[in-house]
């Protein structure tokens, strides 16, 4: 695993240095001052460094790494989704739960991988007690709005973010001790296809792909994105327990469900009126405005993986 | 009068003044939005709308360490006296200033012992509200505004809207809700020649209110 772990470092450190290379001499031959697109570019170059280290440190962690990691990204993706949403003063004791007790518990499910339990806490367990205790409280007003952004908000930022290190548990026969690479795969591909749509939108894009949910989205630029990165999955076919026509059809589908989430994402953010989730990082926005294809693919590329590839 | 809040910082409250304002950037993620001025070592009282007791907490941790040792929240005596353990944490943790609303001697008059600590060139977090507001309206401001700012003119009053903190720390909650908040710092407010109080005061609010980024929202 340490030879393939090496070359996807290799790899991203060429990427990366290439990219802000690219951002330096493109911003060196603008006009200045720099145009926002230019600005935010490099932002978002630099955070990806950022982001991409974070990564790296935690897979040396190993499960340890791994499994913190993502409850500290659910936290965060939880704080900016409910602070979005209508909470009242009834809902603390709902929503300090949330935080206190759901988050914690859906990681130990994760980490004792216990599936049977790790599958159905949040969509059963949480899904009928919460709205049971807000109603407990009595407080009815926009009732359904506030349990359904509650439930929503634990679905979108603990459920289906959790489902990343949940790949940790799977038994692959002849893929034994080295799952942090469908990790590495999953989260590669999926940001990678965000990238890589957002360049074939910024080079070709002209056909709007839903002008009222977001702009910014072009047939081309999803096209171009879909193909590029099953392109990608296949090439890392070599990490992974598939074969390089496998990995790019499990590749094509969890961009595909990326490219959802980023649109379903974008619909909560105009019905709430805010062009970002948050502003945790530099040049991205919020944790779910970076995470929001990811959590879209994660459980199906979970599932996909469990029911084909595992006994 | 407070023993301890008119020196420099005591350990003990450099602690709890470092201490809380991580927390409240762990909790918070507390980002301050300097809409109308800059942060400046220059003497100010800001008023800011008042839902919590984290008010305060998230105010300061917007502002520089060194500002934060020389600047106080003002709070009321008649409820942080009333046990040894909230004095303690008002006075020798938070270097609060407290005030008094039944005061009787003239060494207690609120005005006067805000204008001791000012005095000092230390500057002051108020609400003018006069109590934790737990309804969706700015209730209107209590005449200490207008009259700190009558008797010292060359010091900035600076409105600072604190978003979200009603949510994250309701008025009889302990435990607080990580919500992600920001504080509006906006442009000083200063008595015109000839305003009169209740004018004055009725501006300063509607300042206040015109800093809220969402005022759309109910909660």
């Amino acid at each position: 695993m340490r030879h393939e772990i090496s070359i996807l470092i290799i790899g991203l450190f060429v990427v990366l240095t290439t990219a802000s290379a690219t951002a330096a001499v493109l911003s060196a031959r603008a006009p200045k001052p720099l145009s926002a697109t230019l600005t935010n570019l490099t932002q978002r170059i630099n955070a990806w460094w950022v982001m991409v280290a974070l990564m790296t440190v935690a897979f040396f962690f190993g499960r340890y790494g791994m499994t913190i990691l993502f409850a500290l990204i659910s936290f965060a993706a939880l704080r900016e989704f409910v602070t979005l949403t209508h909470s009242r003063r009834s809902d603390h004791w709902v929503l300090l739960g949330m935080f206190g007790i759901v988050i914690p518990f859906q990681y130990w499910l994760v980490w004792t991988a216990w599936y049977g339990l790790f599958v159905i806490f949040i969509p059963v367990y949480c899904f009928l007690l919460m709205p049971a205790i807000t109603a407990l409280h009595g407080d009815t007003e926009r009732f359904l709005e506030r349990v359904s952004a509650q439930q929503w908000a634990i679905m979108i930022a603990v459920y289906c973010v959790s489902h990343v290190p949940a790949l940790l548990t799977l038994n692959v026969p002849g893929f034994e001790g080295r799952n942090l690479l469908l990790v590495a795969f999953l989260i590669i591909v999926v940001q990678g296809s965000d990238v890589l749509q957002y360049i074939f939108g910024k080079l070709f894009g002209k056909h709007r792909f839903s002008p009222k949910v977001s702009p910014s989205k072009t047939w081309e630029g999803l096209i171009g994105g879909l193909v590029a990165s099953s392109l990608l999955g296949a090439l890392l076919a070599f990490i992974t327990p598939f074969s390089p026509l496998q990995a790019s059809a499990v590749a094509f589908v969890a961009c595909t469900m990326g490219f959802l989430g980023g649109l379903v994402a974008s619909a909560i953010k105009r019905d709430q009126g805010v062009k970002d989730w948050g502003h945790l990082i530099e040049g991205h926005g919020g944790m779910l405005d970076r995470t929001d294809s990811l959590v879209f693919a994660a459980p199906i590329f979970f599932h996909l993986v469990r029911y084909f590839w595992t006994v | 009068m407070n023993r301890l809040s008119l020196r420099t910082f005591t350990l003990l409250q450099t602690a709890t003044s470092v201490g809380l304002s991580a927390l409240a950037r762990a909790v918070t993620g507390v980002r301050p939005i300097w809409s109308g001025c800059q942060p400046s070592d220059r003497q100010r009282i800001y008023f800011a709308n008042h839902t919590s007791h984290g008010d305060f907490i998230l105010l300061s941790a917007c502002l520089s360490e060194r500002e934060r040792a020389t600047t106080h929240a003002v709070a009321a005596a008649e409820y942080w006296r009333k046990s040894r353990l909230r004095r303690f944490i008002a006075e020798d943790m938070l270097s609060s200033v407290l005030i008094s609303r039944q005061w009787t001697s003239p060494e207690e008059n609120p005005i006067s012992v805000m204008l001791s600590v000012l005095d000092r060139g230390h500057s002051l977090i108020i609400f003018p509200e006069g109590t934790r507001n737990m309804s969706a309206e700015l209730l209107a401001f209590r005449s200490g505004l207008y009259n700190l700012s009558m008797a010292r003119p060359d010091v900035e009053l600076i409105p600072c809207w604190i978003e979200n903190m009603s949510r994250v720390l309701p008025k009889g909650q302990f435990l607080p809700v990580p919500l992600l908040c920001r504080v509006v710092f906006g442009a000083p407010v200063a008595v015109a020649p000839d305003e009169e109080r209740r004018a004055f005061l009725e501006r300063a609010r509607a300042e206040l209110l015109a800093l809220n980024p969402r005022p759309d929202r109910d909660d």
